[in-house]
């Protein structure tokens, strides 16, 4: 009996908790509603699709390729990221630039998002700092697998 | 107007009033649940870019439901398997009937009382139907052919017939201080003041009963503190086999057990329709003031304080549902048995010793 008086107890301490919490959300949500405004809120929900919130400045998102001064890729064909790649998600063609400082530059070069696991490997295998993650760009949903293969047209831009 | 056409009436506005109310509780459920836990809720239907809080979901949901597939499984029992969310639907909706929601309105000399069925044995047609409801437990866990169904609905059988037990003796207390089984007359004795100043509700002269009828009523109510019949997540309730609108059906049941769980305890222990100090006439302070009102105002005045006491307890369920645990399967029979059913013997005891003197 001098148990469940102690269970009783324990739920009216409970019921008090969530009251608390009902009451004092309450209390916050009808203050704003009625334009009064205060640094705490009701609730801590963003509301996503209207309200985002700032990505870190690491964060890793959809990758972009980075261009010379005259608009070409600065990537060079290393191969350095195609061969990192966990998920092997980067297909890179090769082709010879005329100018021989260069020397090789992608006539294609296709990322594969659908295979792509973020880790941010090819960024840091980089040589010439050709490609980033820094597009922050996170809503990459699309309806088909063919809109998730980014050549280069798309990643140039 | 007919005495027919009168009850035809009654009968549909209070129908309106139970159905509306069921609908906005799974609003007011979301939106409670979510504000308890810092959230904002269910606020994305809208209509012509309008959300108002989310008004719009039950709406939202209706539809989702109504354009589901009928999906009747080959292995069960087809008729039965079809019968039984009407059956669960229909024994919560009818207690209703019994349910007094304001005192006798006089129009153009006849007196209407606001309630559709006022018979002698009211409360126990009450626990009657509540009872009935079982059927629609077990019929749907036995006619889905399915052993997970069928597990949920002997639970919830075992579950119901236990705390029916705890309910109807939590109740004697109150009938032997209320001498009638009529609703309307309960609420009525309830008009009287203790002491000169103190409403005679069922509360102040029953405390131990009432906290008792709180327990296993919300037991009844098959919901989360006692959800066996169902446990949403880890065992598959008696509901396993259903979808779009006979499961809805099964879910507007439990909403409309929490409402007539509310309006019950209202009416038995919170003073019905009564508001304190307030007669035929008008309020009556205990300090000596006096308000006189006509008897139209009155009227609305008891069926606002009706409303407003059934919105409280629905939003207390709430509350208690969001906050606790489901309790183990020895821990709800030890409750019912070993508890509430001596706590509530004890109470019959002390009531007729008090009586008595």
């Amino acid at each position: 009996m001098l148990k469940a008086l102690g269970y009783f107890l324990e739920l009216l301490r409970g019921i008090w908790i969530t009251t608390r919490h009902f009451v004092v959300n309450m209390w916050f949500h009808t203050v704003n509603l009625i334009g009064i405004k205060t640094k705490r809120k009701g609730a801590v929900t963003i509301q996503y699709p209207e309200r985002k919130k700032d990505l870190a400045s690491r964060h890793r998102s959809l990758h972009r390729l980075m261009k010379r001064d005259d608009g070409k890729p600065r990537c060079v064909a290393c191969m350095l990221c195609a061969t990192v790649c966990p998920s092997e998600c980067i297909f890179i063609e090769a082709a010879e630039d005329p100018d021989p400082e260069i020397q090789k530059y992608p006539s294609t070069f296709i990322i594969d998002i659908n295979r792509c696991c973020f880790c941010g490997f090819c960024v840091e295998s980089c040589p010439e700092d050709a490609i980033r993650m820094d597009t922050a760009k996170i809503d990459l949903a699309q309806t088909s697998h063919e809109g998730l293969v980014f050549g280069l047209d798309k990643l140039l831009k | 107007m007919t005495d027919i056409g009168l009850v035809l009436i009654k009968i549909v506005l209070a129908l309106v009033w139970f159905l509306v109310i069921t609908l906005y509780l799974t609003w007011a459920e979301r939106k409670e649940s979510a504000v308890m836990q810092d959230r904002i809720g269910a606020n994305r239907a809208k209509i012509f870019g309008l959300r108002l809080f989310g008004l719009f979901q039950p709406f939202a949901d209706a539809i989702k439901m109504i354009f589901k597939e009928d999906f009747v499984p080959a292995f069960s029992r087809k008729f039965l398997h079809t019968l039984a969310p009407f059956l669960s639907f229909f024994f919560v909706a009818v207690t209703i009937s019994a349910i007094p929601f304001g005192d006798d309105i006089r129009i153009a000399g006849k007196t209407i009382s606001l309630q559709i069925f006022d018979a002698d044995i009211g409360l126990l047609f009450v626990l009657a139907m509540l009872s009935l409801g079982i059927y629609g437990i077990l019929l749907s866990g036995w006619a889905s052919n399915n052993r997970f169904a069928l597990l949920g609905s002997v639970r919830g059988a075992a579950q119901l017939i236990s705390y029916e037990v705890a309910l109807g003796l939590s109740l004697v207390g109150l009938i032997m201080v209320f001498p009638s089984l009529r609703l309307s007359e309960i609420v009525r004795a309830q008009g009287n003041l203790l002491f000169g100043f103190l409403p005679a509700w069922g509360v102040f002269l029953q405390p131990l009963g009432f906290v008792l009828f709180l327990f296993a009523a919300i037991a009844e109510t098959k919901r989360v503190p006692f959800d066996l019949p169902e446990g949403e997540s880890e065992i598959i309730g008696f509901f396993a086999e259903y979808g779009g609108l006979k499961w809805g059906m099964f879910m507007m049941t439990d909403f409309m057990e929490i409402l007539i769980v509310s309006t019950l305890l209202t009416t038995l222990f919170f003073g019905g329709w009564q508001v304190p100090w307030l007669g035929r006439g008008g309020f009556q302070f205990p300090w000596g003031w006096t308000w006189a009102l006509p008897p139209w105002l009155v009227t609305v005045f008891q069926v606002a304080a009706f409303n407003l006491k059934v919105f409280f307890f629905c939003w207390f369920q709430i509350l208690v549902r969001w906050t606790f645990p489901r309790l183990r399967y020895d821990q709800l029979m030890d409750l019912g048995w070993k508890l509430l059913v001596p706590l509530s013997l004890l109470n019959i005891l002390g009531t007729a010793i008090v009586m008595s003197f």
